[in-house]
């Protein structure tokens, strides 16, 4: 037990609340909350390699011993998140140093960036149900303040719509922690995945799933759920965005994925429900990057797509499946990012998000086509990029359990999605120079493309040497007795 | 106490559902009072002593649901002002609350 895997919370909530007092200062804000990210970013290295050699890390809050106290719980499941939120976090923050218009930046943006980080890396350490609904909500209060800075029409009008659904979500997330608590009587999530296997009742069990699957779906945009997704993000500017897209849907899976496998993982029923919403989600996702003619929407339709990858990969329920999907969930954190931060480049030169009129930007800005380029096959998932070894480990663990009409839309998915982004290089980059195209500088916001970019190359070369971890968070999840011993201490 | 909720979350749906936008506010209100009652009667109204030491009862009063009430209360009094705020704003700016107006451009 020691106290280290509490930093990453209270880094943002410090660093967050110190820059409220210098909102004026707005230098001295952007050098404060990159330090303190980066301090972030080395004590979360040092989680995962104390993690690898000694366990799943515990603090107990105010001492308080397991089942009855607020235990926050780091397993490499979470570390992993944890990291690539921080790496994230990082490059959109220096992305918006010039790519966010200043009357934004003055507004509280740095501070509620820290504040977003606090929700987002609460709930991926949290070991209490109850506890992860409230960092739910500071995370998605400072995603209202996020998509509503700057104040304009589509903004306010969009933000009504995303706190209305996220109201009526929460409400249902009490509802289901009410449930549970009522059949359970416990919070603590290892005490309640140790007790959920004695009760006989299974109909309430599957009811409570449902609810939970409505509540992170949600969030996570999952099948019937994510109508809400493509004009709330529409309406961001790049940088948020870019933190939206890359962080708050994958909190959502975070949550699906960690209460399913340790509360409802002899329940088939759920499991099979999942798998067939995770289908559902990729085709329609695709279908939705397709159609539209929109960088930014096409961007956010293949969030959805990578949502149902990860959550098929997740209800095949075998080690393979649950390596590849959390390999995929990584790559696709950081892909995503790269992918907004560059089309956000390409808005930023041409001043539109529509192709049609951006064309030819190959000529005056080849470095940016070919970062683009990298992205885009990274994402479908070309070897050796990283975003083939997660699919091949999703495929081959679908395969395993039979479940081959399932893999086989998998693979299919990598190809429209590949059309997708294609589209976006073959008609923003090349043909002739349209009017639009202008000349500016473009240096300081190409440098955190790069730097996720060439992280992904890397990944995917390195995947040797990532493995290790990432199997040992899927042997986690896929054992929750280990979580149910480290945190209870039997 | 049950009919209360179901009564609750039946005028919040109701709201919810208008198209004004001042009333999808009171129904999310609705909606959030019916949820913590859900929390007091799920967690089982026992009665009995305040859990404290050195009370010497028979039974103890369950703290956590009370616990968690606030905590949601709290939460839930926050994110509902914001949306006031929000509101408010939106209709200076859009000049209305109407939420069939405020779809959107069809084709963006």
């Amino acid at each position: 037990m020691s106290n280290l895997i509490l930093f990453p919370i209270l880094i943002p909530l410090l660093t967050g609340i110190i820059l409220i007092f210098f909102y004026k200062k707005i230098i001295l804000q952007r050098i404060f909350s990159l330090i303190s990210i980066g301090v972030s970013i080395i004590v979360t290295l040092k989680i995962i390699d104390t993690i690898k050699t000694e366990g799943i890390q515990t603090v107990n809050l105010s001492n308080w011993d397991a089942p009855f106290g607020i235990t926050i719980v780091s397993d490499m499941f979470s570390a992993l998140l944890v990291l690539t939120t921080n790496i994230i976090a990082f490059a959109c923050l220096i992305f918006s140093f010039k790519g966010l218009e200043r009357e934004r930046e003055n507004y509280f943006f740095y501070a509620i960036v820290q504040f977003l980080l606090v929700g987002v890396i609460g709930a991926f350490s949290t070991g209490d149900i109850f506890n992860l609904f409230v960092f739910f909500e500071v995370m998605l209060m400072a995603s209202y303040v996020l998509l509503v800075i700057g104040n304009t029409k589509n903004q306010l009008r969009e933000t009504v719509k995303y706190i209305i659904v996220n109201v009526v979500a929460s409400a249902l997330f009490v509802i289901a922690v009410a449930y549970i608590y009522s059949v359970v009587g416990s919070l603590n999530m290892a005490s309640i995945s140790e007790r959920i296997s004695e009760v006989d009742s299974y109909g309430i069990l599957t009811v409570i799933a449902v609810l939970f699957l409505i509540v992170f779906g949600l969030k996570g945009a999952i099948f019937p759920l994510f109508f809400w997704l493509p004009g709330s993000y529409n309406a961001a500017p790049i940088p948020i965005l870019a933190l939206f897209g890359a962080l708050l849907t994958k909190v959502g899976v975070y949550s699906i994925t960690r209460v399913y496998s340790l509360f409802f993982y002899n329940d088939p029923y759920v499991f099979s429900l999942l798998s067939i919403l995770a289908i559902v989600t990729i085709i329609l996702g695709a279908i939705g990057s397709l159609a539209y003619n929109d960088v930014k929407k096409i961007i956010i339709y293949n969030i959805v797509t990578a949502i149902g990858v990860i959550l098929f990969g997740f209800s095949t329920l075998n080690a393979d499946s649950f390596t590849g999907s959390i390999f995929y969930l990584l790559h696709d954190m950081i892909i995503k990012g790269a992918l907004f931060l560059l089309i956000g480049v390409m808005i930023y030169i041409t001043g539109t998000s529509n192709l049609k009129y951006m064309s030819g930007l190959m000529k005056q800005y080849p470095l940016l086509a070919w970062a683009f380029l990298i992205a885009a096959v990274s994402l479908a998932g070309i070897p050796p990029l990283s975003g083939f070894v997660g699919k091949l480990l999703i495929i081959q663990g679908g395969f395993e359990e039979s479940n081959y009409i399932g893999s086989f839309i998998v693979v299919l998915s990598s190809l429209l999605v590949l059309l997708s982004v294609i589209k976006i290089f073959v008609k923003g980059f090349w043909g002739e120079e349209s009017e639009n195209v202008t000349k500016k500088p473009i240096k300081t916001l190409l440098f955190p493309c790069y730097l996720l970019v060439v992280l992904s190359v890397l990944i995917g070369i390195g995947s040797e040497v990532l493995i290790p971890y990432v199997s040992l968070a899927a042997e986690n999840l896929l054992q929750p007795e280990n979580y149910i011993h480290a945190v209870l201490k039997e | 106490m049950i009919f209360i909720i179901g009564i609750l979350f039946m005028c919040a749906t109701y709201l919810i559902l208008s198209k004004s936008l001042l009333r999808i506010i009171i129904g999310t209100g609705l909606l959030s009072h019916g949820v913590h009652l859900l929390l007091l009667t799920m967690g089982g109204l026992k009665k009995g002593a305040a859990p404290l030491l050195g009370q010497h009862a028979e039974s103890y009063t369950d703290p956590l649901p009370q616990a968690l009430i606030l905590t949601a209360i709290v939460i839930s009094f926050g994110v509902t002002s914001f949306l006031l705020v929000l509101a408010y704003r939106t209709y200076q700016e859009l000049g209305t609350d109407n939420m069939e107006k405020l779809r959107g451009k069809k084709y963006e």
